[in-house]
């Protein structure tokens, strides 16, 4: 087994295609709040609020930020779990924003995802062979004998046996609980797939070997990975860009190195310093952030990030800060810099 | 009773103590019970009571099945001489004032009993998991009608209901298992629609979404198994009371017509004439209701403890 950090400590690629396999564009997904007995909308839930990025083939873009930015409503718009509100989502070129159920099932080929809880994403009445087996039959791939290989080649390459293929998922533990989710996810090849905190829930050793079987995995199907976290480590082991979020909007955008060792946005400063430190030799000028993330049914006007930035002045309570270039690949969005 | 007649199975015993708390903590949650067999004999032991009910649930069975077998006398046949005929050697519970058999007439009343208790849930159940199923799955109108319709038959006792069911439709054994069933319809359904609220907002379900599943596979292969324990539970639970609602309808005049051998109606029949002069007609009738209901009932509890360990009180 590699171990974590020379596990492929992969060269950030500029995109060279010029169509990247997912792009998505002033995304926004706002959720009614509804009261009284004729459920009348009396508020809306920014969650997500004008998101624009983009991945390439083979690549992995992390998305960081606080629980309740709308990083997990992002993985599950793209994937049309949810319906978009406004913007746009191709894959490949092709829009898929407002595909009906029909026409969006050969893309659902495409796109997978893997969840956060080991427990609650496989049904508990489902032998695991059959979990895996599903999206198989669904799609009329393989039936029978065929499928049956097929789910015990897809076993055997997440790292499980094939014996197991007749348990029930309580008979198997967290870890190998994920593998089955991933195994399920590759089962009909797809190009891009939906990491929504995928290790968060394991043990830190098990973490290591679920992040590094997705890079093993990356590397052999040449998969692209949006990668939803709010682990920086995990974030930094593996992903080749990474957008940080804010209640609901991209505040920084970079390839890895340039993020984690020359973040512009007060945000991601102080995400940055509240990552702990394996060496209690080391003091650091901690940046901790006052107060809670403002209420997304109510977003402070402005610059969100405004009632709890240190360097926040009269205009960021006023004037919405685009998210503009500072190099090369590098987005901030902040009047100050 | 201390751990000292339990085995520390596998473990060695160097570190005897905890390993043996550690095995008695297996056993307890049935961990290193494997088989059928042997999962069974685990289950009996743990639920004592749950056995009683079910050995009586089982007896009411063979009673039904081998009824023919079991009893002496034909249940209908009339015979004047031994009108009121005390309990003894010929006739084993007495004789009603038609001279029939009384234990014959009871032991085929089992059949009756039995085939309105789960002929009755089950069409209730499979109408109410429906229901449920749909309303808590499909949301929407769909959602708000079905729940207003299930308000309105919540809102009517259930031997009222099955009362004005009977009543209207006359009495037999088939309207007396509709007469019953309807009024259960919305219980399984508020049980089965609550269940599926919460399930249909787990990521498996999301996850056979992203697949492309479609939302009728969905609900049938991912929602409608999970639903299954709960439905068992309350199914049997039912049985109980169904037996009951029976017996009362039938009491009622409302039930199995003549002469077909009821419990509830051998007790209406002979409650007020010869409670004093023939006790027999009112005692073994009686006793023969509350065993079939308390033994359905004690079954239900246990099964509810094994199947749904959340629920118990």
């Amino acid at each position: 087994m590699r171990d974590l950090v020379s596990a492929g400590t992969p060269t950030p690629q500029p995109a060279a295609a010029p169509v990247a396999l997912l792009e998505v564009e002033g995304l926004k997904k706002h959720f009614p709040v509804r009261k009284g007995v004729l459920g009348r909308a009396i508020g809306r839930v920014h969650a997500v609020d004008g998101v624009s990025f983009s991945i390439g083939t083979g690549e992995t873009l992390g998305l960081v930020g606080e629980s309740g930015c709308g990083k997990s409503t992002v993985g599950r718009t793209v994937l049309r779990l949810l319906d978009p509100t406004e913007g746009s989502i191709r894959v490949n070129g092709k829009d898929i924003t407002r595909l009906g159920k029909t026409d969006l099932r050969p893309y659902r080929r495409e796109m997978q995802i893997i969840f956060q809880d080991p427990f609650s994403s496989l049904n508990p009445r489902m032998p695991a062979g059959e979990i895996v087996g599903e999206p198989l039959a669904v799609h009329g791939i393989a039936q029978g004998a065929e499928q049956q290989e097929r789910v015990a080649a897809l076993f055997e390459r997440v790292g499980l046996r094939r014996a197991q293929m007749k348990s029930y998922p309580h008979e198997f533990s967290g870890g190998q609980r994920q593998r089955i989710g991933i195994a399920r996810a590759l089962a009909l090849n797809p190009r891009l797939i939906v990491g929504d905190e995928p290790v968060s829930a394991l043990d830190v050793s098990i973490q290591a070997q679920v992040i590094n079987l997705l890079i093993d995995l990356q590397a052999e199907f040449n998969l692209s990975y949006l990668f939803i976290a709010h682990d920086l480590a995990v974030v930094e082991h593996i992903s080749h860009h990474v957008a940080v979020m804010y209640l609901g909007r991209i505040v920084e955008y970079a390839d890895k190195k340039t993020l984690f060792t020359n973040p512009q946005h007060p945000y991601t400063e102080a995400l940055l310093s509240a990552v702990p430190v394996p060496n209690p030799k080391i003091k650091r000028a901690k940046k901790i952030l006052q107060g809670d993330v403002p209420s997304p049914v109510t977003p402070p006007s402005g610059c969100h990030f405004h009632t709890r930035c240190p360097y926040a002045e009269a205009r960021c309570r006023i004037e919405a800060p685009a998210l503009k270039q500072l190099a090369p690949g590098h987005l901030v969005s902040c009047h100050l810099r | 009773m201390p751990g000292a007649d339990r085995k520390p199975d596998h473990f060695s015993g160097v570190c005897a103590v905890t390993t043996i708390d550690h095995a008695a903590e297996l056993h307890k949650a049935g961990a290193n019970v494997h088989g059928k067999l042997a999962t069974f004999v685990f289950y009996c032991r743990r639920h004592p009571l749950g056995t009683v009910g079910g050995l009586i649930f089982v007896a009411l069975v063979f009673a039904a099945l081998f009824a023919g077998w079991i009893t002496a006398h034909d249940p209908l046949a009339t015979n004047a001489e031994d009108s009121l005929a005390a309990p003894g050697a010929a006739h084993l519970m007495g004789a009603d004032v038609m001279g029939r058999d009384v234990f014959s007439r009871i032991v085929y009343g089992a059949r009756i009993s039995l085939m309105v208790g789960i002929g009755s849930t089950l069409l209730g159940g499979i109408l109410g998991v429906a229901l449920g199923l749909m309303s808590g799955y499909l949301l929407g109108w769909v959602d708000l009608v079905t729940q207003r319709v299930i308000d309105i038959m919540q809102a009517l006792p259930l031997l009222v209901m099955a009362l004005v069911m009977a009543a209207s439709l006359g009495p037999s054994l088939e309207n007396t298992i509709l007469a019953i069933s309807i009024p259960l319809i919305p219980h399984v359904a508020r049980v089965i629609r609550a269940n599926t609220l919460s399930l249909r907002e787990m990521p498996f379900v999301e996850a056979a979404r992203a697949i492309g599943m479609s939302e009728t596979r969905i609900a049938v292969k991912h929602i409608l198994p999970n639903t299954l324990a709960p439905f068992i539970v309350l199914a049997t639970a039912q049985l109980g009371s169904a037996i009951l609602t029976e017996a009362s309808l039938s009491f009622l005049g409302l039930g199995i017509p003549e002469p077909y051998p009821s419990w509830g109606r051998m007790l209406s029949e002979s409650a007020a004439e010869y409670v004093r002069t023939a006790p027999w007609l009112v005692i073994y009738p009686g006793i023969a209701i509350s065993l079939a209901v308390f033994g359905t009932n004690l079954l239900g509890d246990a099964i509810r403890d094994i199947l749904d360990p959340r629920q118990r009180s």
